[in-house]
């Protein structure tokens, strides 16, 4: 059963807001807005909606959309709790449902207002994804994922002669990319003095290794492959899937090997599911909540061995027309953090040909990552 | 306005640690069963899955994993303590714990053997581990 999900589903809708940093909407609406674009661009009525899979950490249920948009027969509902990589992982889950045939068109729907809204504090010390350090580390004032992956980053530099100008060139490259793009938050130029000079946050991390505090809403449908090529937009069939999660999940300093993610567990499954190569991508959005977790995923998906990701980082081009093209839309660094739901909508925009100024020449094969809750990993492989 | 901070929230399951920490004692939880000894408290051992629970005296020695200076404030009661050295220790009963490293002199690097100190928070409220290099000449 390694191919079991693949190509059995496409996504065949996408849809973003404006994304901002002083939104007036609320998170619902930006969901419910991007949604609807999602929908439209599908070439569906929002009533042909009959799955959702709402953000687990989220303001909306599947109730708001059933309210909504007079859902007339919700069949199929779900939550991927995996924090930064709960939208990869919804994926895997929709494209399970319609190959089951438990629904046609799934609706995956991310929207807040992470700038504008609630910050860290007592509450996210309460949520259960973050009972265990919750408990043992917040309370000594380390609480905020900067400071708590750090530690990762400190490792891997240690053990591995890894360095921040190294960090820097991941920066760099994806804000060029963000300059390129309309809908991106950051456009100035950044050099890698600029990242080299910024302030320290958790050391070894910069305040340019860390993604940016935004608001907006991202979403995408997922619908079974047969109904996919007749519907409005030019599909993105998806090849292989996989989701993992890290050995100590919760907490990141009890981990044996606190340099390797769930990525590492994911990625061969993704790889076998779709039967290609590394050679075979030509596009790849990898989640970017910081600099040092690209470089990580970069290992454990496999492009290179692990502790080799300092040099590969070093001698590989990754812009939109180099070797490895990086996310081309800016990012979680640049562009805005809309969960990494962002990256899968640049994915297919790559795929239909429709990227806008850094559109992948020839892009046939992509890859889109998602990363969160403290080291769960999940990897999407796409085709046009 | 009064400000927020961040308390520990112990359950049946962790109690004894923090008891631990304030009477200046490292407690860890070792199974019942196989011996096996465990870091955070949870309850079932990961070993042989029993639930059987003692708590045990740690050496308080261990050596430096990784660690990270914080300097950005994330919330305001922590504020006051930055640039804060958060360490992760890999402790001679082959678990690990966190602290605040408090010796100024210490240059880390893994491996230093550190040893773990205790330091009330929070008015007293609770007891933190802290940590210094162990400079009796040990490992």
């Amino acid at each position: 059963m390694a191919n079991g999900l693949f190509e059995k589903g496409a996504i065949t809708g996408i849809g973003e807001t404006a994304y901002t940093r002083g939104s007036v909407k609320s998170d619902i609406a930006l969901q419910m807005e991007a949604s609807l674009k999602a929908i439209a661009d599908a070439g569906l009525k929002p009533t042909d909606i009959d799955g959702v899979i709402p953000y687990a950490a989220g303001a909306a249920v599947a109730e708001d959309f059933i309210t909504n948009f007079k859902l007339p027969d919700l069949r199929f509902s779900a939550t991927t709790p995996l924090g930064g990589a709960s939208c990869v992982a919804a994926i895997q889950a929709a494209v399970s449902a319609v190959a089951a045939g438990l629904a046609n068109h799934v609706l995956i729907p991310i929207g807040r207002n992470g700038y504008s809204g609630a910050r860290i504090g007592s509450r996210v010390q309460q949520m259960p994804q973050f009972r265990v350090v919750g408990e043992y580390e917040m309370p000594l004032g380390t609480l905020a994922p900067a400071q708590l992956y750090a530690h990762m980053a400190r490792r891997h530099m240690e053990m591995y002669g890894t360095k921040s100008e190294q960090f820097g060139k991941i920066a760099t490259t994806v804000r060029n990319h963000a300059a390129m793009n309309d809908n991106a938050l950051r456009q100035e130029a950044m050099t890698l003095e600029d990242h080299q000079a910024s302030r320290m946050i958790a050391d070894p991390l910069r305040l340019f290794d860390c993604s940016l505090e935004s608001d907006g809403g991202a979403a995408v449908i997922v619908s079974a492959s047969e109904r996919a090529k007749d519907m409005a937009s030019k599909p993105a069939y998806i090849m292989g899937v996989g989701e993992g999660h890290p050995d100590s999940p919760s907490t990141i300093t009890q981990r044996d090997d606190m340099t390797t993610l769930g990525t590492a567990k994911a990625a061969p499954r993704a790889f076998e599911m779709a039967g290609i190569t590394h050679k075979d991508i030509d596009v790849a959005e990898i989640y970017d909540c910081f600099t040092y977790i690209v470089l990580c995923q970069l290992e454990d998906l496999g492009f290179c061995a692990k502790g080799e990701g300092g040099d590969f980082v070093a001698s590989t081009n990754f812009a939109f027309d180099g070797d490895l093209p990086l996310n081309t839309h800016g990012g979680l660094l640049s562009q805005a953090h809309i969960v990494g739901m962002n990256h899968v909508v640049e994915l297919v925009k790559q795929l239909r040909g429709t990227a806008g100024s850094a559109q992948v020449k020839d892009a046939e094969i992509g890859l889109v990552t998602g990363y969160g809750d403290m080291g769960d990993g999940t990897v999407a492989i796409m085709r046009a | 306005m009064e400000m927020e901070r961040l308390y520990p929230l112990p359950n049946p399951d962790s109690q004894p640690y923090w008891d631990g920490l304030r009477e200046r004692r490292l407690m860890l939880q070792q199974c019942g069963e196989c011996g096996t000894i465990r870091h955070y408290p949870r309850p079932v051992c990961d070993h042989c899955f029993s639930m059987e629970v003692e708590w045990v005296e740690a050496s308080r020695r261990g050596t430096v994993h990784s660690w990270s200076e914080s300097h950005h404030p994330f919330h305001p009661s922590f504020k006051a303590d930055l640039p804060t050295m958060f360490v992760t220790v890999d402790l001679e009963e082959d678990v690990r714990l966190v602290g605040i490293l408090r010796d100024p002199e210490a240059t880390l690097r893994v491996g230093l053997p550190v040893e773990v100190r205790f330091e009330d928070a929070a008015d007293g409220a609770f007891s933190i581990p802290i940590l210094v290099a162990d400079r009796s000449g040990g490992s």
